[in-house]
């Protein structure tokens, strides 16, 4: 007798070519993001608003719906979606420079709007595509291909802190920040991308989650270096937890 | 200020309600838009009517945001618009570029004020260049209509949507400041067009069917040339099937004047002072800037004298008139940097003095 402990999920594309670096996190990310889709029923009724960076492979992927947006520009491209049809489910799947860097502004007004979306951001401190910049996530200290001597707050100013940001906007309804650094990390992160859906499935607001995850390829690290760096450095600037959650105050 | 749902009468109203009211009648299901003079009023009168009709408006936080409302809504099929002018449609020619390779039917209202820059609020024909050869990257070519009387504001509205539609192109109504801002009498006749099919492309969760996916992105060299080919050969089509003109008086004409928009009204007149001078002048006003009635252009050069190009704007539509003469005559400008368009008198005069 045998008992299956794994599934690829029915959201998940059969037989793609795996695209991300070695021990890049998006491939954890995307894999929670289409089990979620499956557990919530939600695959044909499913459209997402792709972004520009390595997020923007989401399409090759998700067996859904997906339209590719400018750069910064999925929250904009997400809204059009789901005010001209307001029964789709409709995410983004984006990046941190991609969210709060050129795309900030599109970020904070559809939470202030309250726009019955989700949002799923991939924080890696650095523009991952195109090399390893410094970006809006990037920590102090932080040496990259920009920021050759550290980032300094005199030269370059100090990281952004998305979800607690996004928690401020009256129009969100859930706000966390997750990590994808070890197994029962990835397991919360599951559970918070499930409830960032639910919340719009439930027409009460944006729904947005903020992973930390490995960029092994531009911090010049080994796979486990990275995830490291993810628990020893980044979940101390950017703590995990749940920023805000109305369903909380409903129960 | 609520003007109400009328057809088959006519009602005296500024180009820019004509504008939103001939927008609702064809369906238009949303609106994004940030404000911007002299077009406000769009987004002013749509904010209440859709709320009414239940159809969505969504004030955006910007222009860049308002255009990629836009695309996002256009995905699914849904008509949808937006609207702004000069400056402020600086800042979607990157929608507009991606609208095109994505091959989305967004409307784009573009109501002409003074630049480059902030310029000011007056009318202007500045943006000829930024419609007709696109202010974003790549090669693209959006449908331009240019009405020259509120009436045509709404009846090129109608048109805007369906030719957008049909194409799945982007679709500009070039309009001006004087226009936006005049009252006139108009009729709404009921929205002409057919519906087009769009449910075997559009985004609607993959239900049944492979998903699809709308992206502008084209990593193979060879695959790129050839999807280029292929949006060529629709931009042909347009230009056979869908170029518009109207032009007067050009039977037996010397000299044929040239303009678009509002300023061909003042040009009309122009041509009549001079007719009753007993010279022989025409007027030629292309209505669809793309396509642009080169052909027909081409074929009255071979009889013409001399084209004059009547602008406000220092001179774009006349490289257009130019290359489709092709040298045979001479073609010369008129204009005016800025502003409401020259008098008819001065139009005349100016005119006279080139022959």
């Amino acid at each position: 007798m045998t008992t299956q402990v794994f599934k690829i999920a029915d959201s998940f594309k059969k037989n793609v070519k795996y695209t991300f670096c070695p021990g890049c996190d998006h491939g954890v990310a995307v894999r929670l993001v289409a089990e979620v889709i499956d557990e919530l029923g939600i695959r044909e009724n499913a459209i997402v608003a792709a972004a520009i960076g390595c997020s923007v492979t989401i399409y090759d992927f998700l067996n859904i719906d997906a339209l590719e947006s400018p750069h910064g520009r999925a929250m904009a491209v997400a809204t059009g979606i789901k005010r001209a049809k307001p029964d789709k489910f409709v995410f983004t799947y984006q990046g941190d420079g991609d969210f709060a860097s050129i795309g900030w502004a599109e970020s904070m007004h559809a939470g202030l709007r309250g726009e019955k979306i989700s949002s799923i951001c991939i924080n890696n401190t650095t523009f991952g595509m195109t090399g390893g910049q410094l970006g809006p996530t990037t920590m102090m200290g932080q040496v990259t291909t920009t920021s050759p001597t550290g980032r300094n707050p005199e030269y370059y100013g100090y990281p952004i802190k998305m979800a607690e940001h996004m928690a401020l906007c009256d129009g969100v309804a859930y706000s966390a920040r997750v990590s994808l650094d070890s197994v029962p990390n990835i397991r919360k992160a599951k559970q918070a991308i499930k409830k960032a859906f639910e919340v719009q499935l439930q027409g009460l607001g944006l729904g947005f989650v903020e992973i930390l995850a490995g960029c092994p390829t531009n911090w010049r690290m080994s796979p486990a270096q990275a995830h490291d760096r993810v628990r020893d450095e980044m979940m101390q600037t950017f703590k995990p937890g749940v920023y805000k959650d109305v369903t909380a105050d409903i129960k | 200020m609520v003007v109400e749902c009328l057809t088959g009468k006519k009602v005296l109203m500024k180009g820019n309600y004509a504008i939103a009211q001939a927008a609702v009648l064809a369906g238009c299901e949303c609106y994004f838009g940030y404000p911007i003079t002299p077009q406000s009023e769009i987004g002013e009168y749509l904010s209440g009517k859709m709320q009414e009709l239940g159809r969505a408006y969504v004030s955006a936080e910007s222009e860049l945001a308002a255009i990629n409302m836009v695309i996002g809504a256009c995905s699914t099929g849904a008509k949808a618009m937006t609207s702004s002018s000069s400056c402020a449609v600086s800042l979607m020619q990157e929608g507009i570029s991606y609208a095109c390779t994505d091959e989305l039917p967004v409307v784009l209202v573009s109501v002409m004020r003074g630049g480059p820059g902030l310029g000011n609020i007056y009318p202007s024909q500045g943006d000829y260049y930024q419609s007709t050869k696109g202010g974003g990257n790549g090669d693209y070519r959006t449908i331009v209509l240019a009405p020259s009387t509120v009436q045509e504001c709404a009846d090129l509205t109608y048109k805007a949507f369906y030719l957008a539609h049909k194409y799945k192109n982007p679709t500009i109504l070039l309009a001006d400041g004087l226009l936006g801002q005049m009252m006139e009498p108009v009729e709404f006749k009921p929205y002409p067009y057919s519906e087009i099919e769009n449910s075997d492309w559009a985004l609607s969760g993959a239900k049944g069917r492979e998903p699809r996916i709308i992206r502008s992105y084209g990593p193979l060299a060879e695959d790129r040339c050839e999807f280029l080919e292929k949006l060529f050969e629709k931009y042909k089509a347009i230009e056979e099937n869908e170029t518009l003109w109207e032009e007067n008086d050009t039977d037996d004409a010397d000299v044929v004047l040239v303009s678009f928009g509002s300023t061909s009204r003042n040009v009309n007149t122009a041509a009549k002072l001079l007719r009753a001078k007993g010279l022989k002048v025409g007027t030629f006003r292309p209505i669809t800037l793309f396509p642009f009635p080169s052909k027909r252009l081409a074929e009255l050069a071979k009889r013409v004298k001399m084209f004059v190009s009547v602008e406000v704007n220092m001179g774009q539509m006349i490289d257009d008139v130019k290359l489709a003469v092709n040298g045979l005559v001479p073609v010369e400008l008129v204009h005016k940097g800025v502003g409401a368009p020259p008098d008819p008198e001065d139009i005349a005069a100016q005119v006279e003095g080139l022959l």
